[in-house]
């Protein structure tokens, strides 16, 4: 059982939903090996109707508390472009290919998708590039995510403050 | 004649006193030695939230009791900390310090709302967070870019203007921002007593933030 995880967040990404769960989409992600293709849509009123043959399955749902046991079982993620998401699904070492919603205002969330596959970590695309991308892209090539470092902060945070230990 | 020149040097005399109060108050470094400090930590929505959570993750116990804002109707979030709270006394539960409380207040804008509402709504929020800041009256502020976290730090910084107590205010601008501030990060970049910065571009273009490599 392959699968595929696609999350928008707290928002909404209607652009993603309606282009991921399009029939020829669900026909591309079939063909290459996955049978599972399960969408976080949050508040998004773009609803695909869930179902399920002998081959494919397709589940829906807007929240749940914890997004890490879908990260956790899915072959690939894909993600909005928040943090938060990108952040959980490189530190699970699962592929990830991160879509700018490119009608968000200042679209800063640019910038890190950039970084971070500056560096290798995973692909980035748009809505309307996304069935090449799922095409043409080699998951093999993508790098290891190594995990930040928070105890840095907690020293500095600890000294400045004049905690004692 | 005579009326308007003393108004005015009394409105500039006045604003004189807030500007060298405001210099002050950041400038000032309190050393004191101490062995815990209350905190309150601003967690916007979403990836904001998690951020937040992995910085607080790496604090000790010293940083007791956590008063956390979150924007009202923000279950998401209540959630995530609800669950991170819950994960920390699993963990530790000897610990006396658990105490954690969850305050709410509006978001001052909404993702897609546009500027000049953005102004009212501002104002708004700081009408709100002062009293809450004040009732609070944390050692620590930490935040790292929701729209909340302005009036917040504002009325924090306000507490120290008023000789009421100087409150720390710790920034630290999320990992989402390689090249650019936030344009919270751009107000507070000037409010905070430390701003941290995660990508080594932001550091080059603002010297005085604090670069601890990638901390979340």
């Amino acid at each position: 059982m392959k699968c595929v995880f696609v999350t928008v967040g707290t928002t909404s990404f209607d652009d993603l939903i309606a282009c991921v769960s399009a029939p020829d989409s669900l026909q591309k992600i079939e063909s290459l090996g996955y049978n599972r293709l399960i969408l976080q849509i949050g508040r998004g009123t773009v609803v695909p109707e869930p179902f399920s043959t002998e081959s494919f399955t397709l589940d829906v749902y807007r929240y749940k508390d914890s997004l890490k046991e879908d990260i956790g079982k899915a072959d690939l993620v894909i993600s909005h472009a928040g943090a938060g998401s990108c952040l959980e699904a490189l530190e699970k070492g699962k592929p990830l290919v991160v879509v700018i919603n490119e009608k968000l205002m200042n679209n800063h969330q640019l910038e890190l998708a950039k970084q971070l596959h500056k560096e290798g970590h995973l692909f980035y695309c748009t809505c309307s590039t996304l069935p090449g991308l799922l095409q043409s892209m080699d998951l093999s090539t993508l790098k290891c995510y190594p995990p930040g470092q928070p105890e840095k902060f907690s020293a500095f945070l600890d000294k400045v403050v004049g905690l004692q230990k | 004649m005579m009326c308007v020149l003393i108004l005015a040097a009394a409105a500039g005399a006045v604003a004189a006193f807030l500007i060298l109060r405001i210099w002050v108050v950041l400038r000032s470094r309190d050393f004191t030695p101490r062995e815990s400090l209350s905190i309150l930590v601003v967690a916007g929505s979403g990836g904001h939230t998690t951020e937040i959570l992995r910085l607080l993750g790496s604090l000790s116990n010293a940083y007791s009791p956590r008063h956390y804002v979150i924007a009202d109707a923000d279950e998401m979030s209540a959630n995530k900390i609800n669950s991170f709270e819950l994960d920390r006394a699993d963990r530790d539960p000897n610990n006396m310090y658990t105490k954690y409380y969850i305050h709410r207040i509006p978001r001052s804008r909404e993702v897609r709302q546009s500027w000049p509402s953005t102004v009212f709504t501002t104002l708004h929020s700081m009408w709100l967070s002062f009293p809450l800041i004040h009732q609070v009256k944390p050692d620590l502020v930490l935040c790292n870019g929701p729209g909340t976290c302005v009036p917040i730090c504002v009325s924090a910084l306000l507490l120290g203007i008023l000789g009421i107590k100087k409150v720390i205010i710790v920034y630290v601008e999320s990992v989402c921002r390689v090249e650019t501030l936030s344009l919270s990060g751009k107000i507070l970049f000037h409010l905070s007593d430390y701003f941290i910065v995660q990508w080594p571009a932001l550091k080059e273009k603002y010297p005085k933030s604090v670069y601890l490599g990638r901390i979340v």
